[in-house]
């Protein structure tokens, strides 16, 4: 039979952005979708789940500009940050690289993109971060 | 029909608030402590007080956990029972609520309830990224996302969905420096125009240095009884009527909506049900402005106007002193500061003073009832407390 899934768990998550993938967590049970991937369904409490890839394409939600920024991002500041509104309705937070400040706006379209590079220190993740279509 | 008291708050301490230098965290409790003390002659604190429980948010900050027991011992009050709760910037509005759940269990029937931050030896980058240890680590942290840029992101929203404008939340400002230069305790002591806050530098976009509260050291306390033992210690108790908690997702992108606090609503229904009253039934209100939009949304979460009105009910003038319900008149975390640990007591001792008649030149003219709001992190756990005096 099949193998066993890797585990729901978030080290997870970021095990599939290194291989360039979106994924989350489908309940078998009531259909409900983890993102971030959870043990256990958060709606009915099964533990019946299953991996699936998401389209990383979608709206952006809301956003803002960080001009003070903590110790590690300072270089980069000011950077753009944002709430992505996938097509599937769920929702992910991330850095939106490649548009200008004056071109951001609430609902325009961007897609995901993935920095599979991955820093020594813990928790040594890749990161995923989003742009223009 | 008002509720029935669940505790009674006999006296309350508030150290000074600002940069305390050379102060850490066990001494600047024991300022507090001491004037809570000092406040309640019939309280005998070594005989009476039976337990501890201290809002306290970061280690990272003096590099010292563990520390329910390092502030009883300051404070006198070893071998009692102390406990350190955090739940981020709610940690003390917490400890209230745990405290209240303390006396209501019948083990014990006088505590000290408290809180205390220590945060202006850190340089504002370090400052940055340990308040940023309350949002979700794997997609906040990961990706750059500040305390202040959590808000931002609510603000961005709430303008885009109602129309709020940046100068509505500077007003939110502009009203808050203005209690707070009436408030010798508050850290700021000094009055802002809408245009010096709109000019001040961005911190997060829509957010500037004069949408955000103050880095402050600081400490709060509260001592509580059970209601039948209230009148032992004073002719003026102020007793709890209503006590609600809720929490929420700890990311904020997986909220229902970015406009509004689920788990301060909820914890203000709860809390409103337990009073028996209603939000037009309040007097006064501290209110959780960690962020000026974070007022705004706080006024409708809270019922106080419509949801998308808020940024509308500071520009009338209503939330200000004179005003119909006046909030914050402490200069809340705003003006008076945020030493985030120490916050939720704090508003209680706004509340306390308010109610007993003893807030002078930013006393609210007969106050009768009282809310406080804290909330932590971006609103995944959420304290409201409803108060009334004897
Ligand atoms: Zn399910």
């Amino acid at each position: 039979m099949s193998e066993k899934p890797p585990p729901f768990t978030v080290s997870s998550f970021y095990k599939f952005v290194s291989e360039k993938k979106l994924m989350a967590a489908k309940c078998d049970k009531c259909g409900t979708i983890l993102l971030p991937p959870k043990p256990m369904c958060t709606k009915c409490l099964s533990t019946n789940l299953e991996w699936i890839e998401l389209e990383g394409v979608g709206k952006l939600l809301s956003y803002t500009i960080i001009y003070v920024a903590p110790v590690q991002f300072q270089s980069l500041a000011p950077y753009i940050v944002g709430i992505v509104e996938l097509k599937s309705g769920l929702r992910l937070p991330g850095m939106i690289r490649g548009v200008e400040q004056e071109e951001i706006r609430v609902g325009m379209d961007l897609k995901i993109d993935f920095d599979t590079s991955v820093s020594s220190q813990w928790p040594a993740w890749p990161r995923y971060f989003f742009r223009p279509l | 029909m008002v509720g029935k008291p669940l505790v009674s708050i006999v006296s309350a301490g508030l150290s000074k608030f600002g940069r305390l230098d050379g102060m850490y965290c066990r001494e600047i409790f024991a300022e507090a402590v001491k004037e809570a003390f000092e406040k309640c002659p019939n309280l005998d604190p070594v005989k009476d007080i039976e337990a501890l429980f201290v809002g306290h948010m970061g280690e990272a900050y003096e590099h010292q956990g563990h520390t329910g027991p390092t502030l009883a011992d300051w404070a006198g009050m070893l071998p009692k029972p102390a406990v350190r709760i955090e739940s981020a910037c709610a940690s003390s509005g917490i400890a209230l609520r745990t405290g209240i759940l303390a006396i209501l269990s019948g083990l014990h029937k006088i505590v000290i309830v408290g809180g205390v931050e220590k945060m202006t030896h850190r340089t504002t980058a370090e400052v940055t990224e340990f308040l940023a240890m309350a949002s979700d680590l794997p997609f906040e942290q990961w990706h750059g996302i500040t305390f202040p840029g959590l808000y931002a992101l609510m603000a961005t929203a709430h303008m885009h969905e109602y129309g709020t404008t940046e100068e509505q939340m500077a007003q939110v400002a502009v009203k808050n420096h203005h209690n707070g230069t009436l408030n010798p305790k508050a850290h700021m002591q000094k009055e802002i125009t809408v245009e010096k806050a709109m000019a001040s530098k961005v911190v997060a976009w829509p957010l500037k240095l004069y949408d955000c509260s103050l880095i402050t050291d600081g400490a709060s306390c509260l001592i509580l009884t059970h209601p039948d033992l209230a009148k032992k210690f004073t002719d003026s108790p102020v007793h709890i009527i209503g006590s609600g908690q809720a929490s929420d997702t700890i990311g904020l992108y997986e909220r229902e909506k970015l406009t509004t606090l689920r788990a301060a609503r909820l914890a203000g229904q709860e809390a409103y049900k337990m009073a028996g009253l209603e939000p037009k039934d309040l007097d006064v209100a501290e209110i959780h402005d960690c962020f000026t939009i974070a007022e705004i949304i706080a006024y409708e979460d809270l019922g106080l106007c419509s949801s998308g009105k808020g940024g509308s009910l500071v520009e009338e003038g209503t939330t200000e002193l004179g005003g119909n319900i006046p909030i914050n008149p402490s200069g809340g975390l705003k003006s008076k500061g945020h030493p985030v640990g120490a916050t939720g007591t704090a508003q209680a001792y706004e509340i306390y003073l308010q109610l007993t008649e003893q807030a002078e030149e930013r006393q609210v003219k007969g106050a009768e009832i009282g809310l406080s709001h804290n909330v932590g992190g971006s609103g995944a756990t959420a304290g409201v407390h409803i108060y009334r005096r004897e």
